[in-house]
């Protein structure tokens, strides 16, 4: 009975030496494929960093203004003014087109007493 | 163990034999047994401690050497912090109010040399020169062949310029990554941002630190990691901006002025939508300040800002409010104007002789000096300056600028009364563009003090009451008049209902002693929509002239004011607001006799 046990827990340690070991080596396999995402990451900032710096740069008003005027032939932009702001309100209704009288009626004005 | 009894038998019999006393031997017996018990005891004690000891060294040496290790070795990042780690630029952005970028990070490098490791120093010297006209060969190729072993070749470099270095291949040239600074936007807003440089450099980083504006002012804030990179965001709008820019350098030239300023302000809760200083720079490349000559023309000047001019007939609004906020007039009341006015050897003269008197409403409207100064001589010295004070036009601007609190208004010392009246519209005391705008934001804006920020706010409490909310309204009114009938009629911007004053005031001599005849400094403050006033606008020009006409013309409705609209009238629609209707005189009912 005791030498079973011995051969048993004999056994377990080698078991959980296997078992240790091998959650070492993932667990350091996980650390590097976190590093490696980590400095992914970092790239990915700064190239993120990079591109907004390069979209501000390519939408600066300067710029924008410029293409503008280059390319006002095609575009046709002008600054925004404020009668291109108006609210509804302020468009007036068009005139209602009055239909032509079809059947005149003859009057006279009188002035006082009838000839 | 084998224990020797107490009394044994054979020595007791032989000591009782020869008549000695026995008890003798037993107490000798008890004697040589506490001893042992006692050595084993002592034994025991001193492995104990030996033990405990042991223990104590073990424990205190771990702890020790941990301390060790963990002071000599190099700080690396938590590798398992989680996703949420963000790795966090050195310096955080500047953005506008809409969180458009004004300034950010780029990575470039910076280009060293460590001479004792190169191939080909003479060779090397002559191909950086050919890279970087800027860096002469000859001295190069002497620094390359003496005795230093480091030496910086260039701050910044673009990655072409990397590429071509690579390319020369010489293991002595390195380069070390560097965060730059970039405004993408150019000047624009280039007063506001100031500029920033490098600190403290070493070969693998360098520090990134403000040298101006809101740079120098927020450095910490922008610095520091607790932040987790959140931006800057300012009350700034790049659009805005960048219009009002535009429209001020086109009226700066077509008015010959040597300078302008303008400044766009929330009137209620004093943020600054839009703040331009012409001339302006690139703050990507700013240039060094100037050791000589007036400080005010180069352009690192801030004249929104830093620029204390008289501003005058600008001011004659805050006597007559103060007035009418007192109750001492009303716009009806009818004032003296018969000039010139004499007080001791001064005479207050105006622009035109405008007859006997004049009501308050056309004091203002046709912006008499004599009608404002006998309104100050009804309030007094004491009372003025308590009101000018509450107005924030004696004291550094609060505004996050460090160039701000250099700005002080200029104050006489003494304050006779000849200086009530004259400072009544606008001449002896001193005052920045940016303290007009908040003196006027607290005036139409129902009367409670401004304090002009450039910080984006949501919520702003109303300031301390400055003047009541019937006189603020009875003010928009008089500004209006001036625009529609008065000396700014060139202001009036269809659909905006601007209302405002023009003020145009000699420049004095830098040597002292009086003004020069043809140097002014116009200056046009107005707020829009006037019937619940929005924003409040104030534009400067440094000696401008207006020569359509048969003899230059350098009054402020001439110059500032045509301006001050074409900048209302390009912005107001960017700021989102809608054209009121405004009624047309022609619709109403006439009544003809036949």
């Amino acid at each position: 009975m005791r030498s079973l046990l011995l051969v048993l827990s004999a056994f377990a340690v080698m078991a959980l030496g296997f078992w240790a070991y091998r959650e070492n080596y993932r667990t350091q396999g996980e650390l590097a494929e976190v590093r490696r995402l980590q400095a992914e990451i970092g790239e990915l900032r700064e190239a993120l960093s990079v591109l907004n710096a390069e979209w501000a740069y390519l939408n600066r008003p300067d710029r924008l203004r410029e293409l503008a005027e280059l390319n006002f032939e095609r575009l046709g932009l002008l600054p925004f003014e404020p009668r291109q702001f108006g609210s509804v309100a302020a468009v007036s209704y068009p005139a209602i087109a009055l239909p032509p009288i079809t059947e005149p009626v003859d009057t006279i004005a009188l002035n006082g007493n009838a000839p | 163990m084998i224990r020797t009894p107490l009394r044994p038998l054979a020595r007791i019999l032989s000591a009782r034999a020869k008549g000695e006393n026995p008890d003798v031997i037993e107490r000798e017996n008890i004697r040589i047994r506490h001893e042992a018990m006692r050595d084993s005891a002592r034994v025991r004690a001193e492995g104990r401690l030996l033990v405990l000891g042991l223990a104590f060294i073990v424990g205190f040496g771990a702890v020790g050497f941990r301390m060790g290790v963990l002071a000599s070795t190099d700080p690396a990042e938590p590798a398992t912090a989680g996703a949420g780690t963000a790795i966090i630029a050195q310096r955080a952005d500047i953005t506008d109010r809409q969180g458009r970028i004004l300034a950010t990070n780029l990575v470039t490098h910076s280009l060293y040399a460590q001479p004792q490791q190169m191939v080909d120093p003479a060779g090397s010297a002559r191909k950086l020169a050919q890279i970087f006209p800027d860096l002469d060969a000859e001295r190069l190729a002497r620094d390359f062949a003496g005795t230093r072993k480091f030496l910086w070749l260039k701050k910044k470099i673009s990655p072409e310029q990397m590429q071509l270095v690579h390319e020369i291949g010489d293991p002595g040239l390195l380069f070390g990554p560097r965060e730059m600074r970039l405004y993408p936007n150019g000047a624009i807003a280039a007063h506001v941002l100031g500029g920033a440089s490098f600190g403290r450099e070493g070969v693998s980083s360098a520090e990134v630190v403000g040298t101006a504006g809101v740079e120098k002012t927020f450095d910490r804030w922008l610095r520091d990691p607790a932040n987790g990179g959140a931006p800057l965001q300012l009350s700034l709008d790049l659009t805005i901006q960048s219009t009002v820019e535009d429209v001020l350098a086109g009226g700066m030239k077509l008015m010959n002025a040597k300078g302008a300023a303008a400044i766009l302000m929330d009137a209620r809760t004093g943020e600054i939508v839009a703040l331009a200083s012409l001339p302006d720079f690139d703050p990507n490349t700013r240039p060094a300040p100037a050791t000589k000559g007036d400080p005010s023309d180069n352009p690192l000047f801030n004249r929104a800002v830093q620029g204390v001019y008289e501003l005058g007939s600008t001011f004659k609004i805050f006597a007559v409010g103060q007035a009418l906020d007192l109750g001492l007039v009303t716009p009806e009341t009818m004032v003296e104007t018969k000039g010139p006015m004499v007080w001791g050897k001064f005479r207050i003269r105006d622009f035109h002789n405008y007859g006997p008197q004049l009501s308050v409403t056309d004091v203002i409207v046709k912006s008499s000096n004599i009608g404002t100064a006998h309104v100050a001589q009804m309030i007094g010295g004491t009372r003025q300056q308590e009101f000018l004070g509450k107005l924030g036009l004696f004291d550094p601007t609060p505004v996050e600028l460090v160039e701000a609190p250099g700005a002080k208004p200029l104050k006489p010392a003494k304050w006779p009364e000849i200086t009530t009246l004259t400072v009544s519209y606008g001449h002896g005391v001193a005052a920045s563009p940016l303290h007009l705008a908040a003196a006027y934001a607290t005036m139409v804006n129902g009367g409670t003090r401004v304090a002009p920020t450039l910080l984006k706010r949501t919520e702003v409490e109303p300031g301390p009451r400055v003047i009541s909310e019937a006189t603020s309204a009875i003010i928009r009114d008089l500004l209006r008049q001036v625009v529609v009938r008065g000396t700014a009629t060139f202001g009036n911007v269809p659909g905006y209902e601007v209302g405002g004053k023009t003020g145009t005031a000699d420049k004095p001599k830098p040597t002292g002693g009086g003004y020069y005849k043809d140097k002014v400094v116009a200056t046009f403050a107005a707020a829009f929509p006037m019937s619940d006033p929005k924003y409040v606008l104030v534009v400067s020009l440094d000696e401008p002239v207006e020569t359509s006409g048969t003899e230059p013309r350098r009054t402020a409705g001439w110059t500032a004011v045509p301006v001050g609209a074409e900048i209302i009238r390009r912005a107001a629609p960017l700021l989102g607001l809608r054209p009121a209707l405004e009624p047309v005189a022609e619709a109403g009912v006439i009544r003809v006799s036949n």
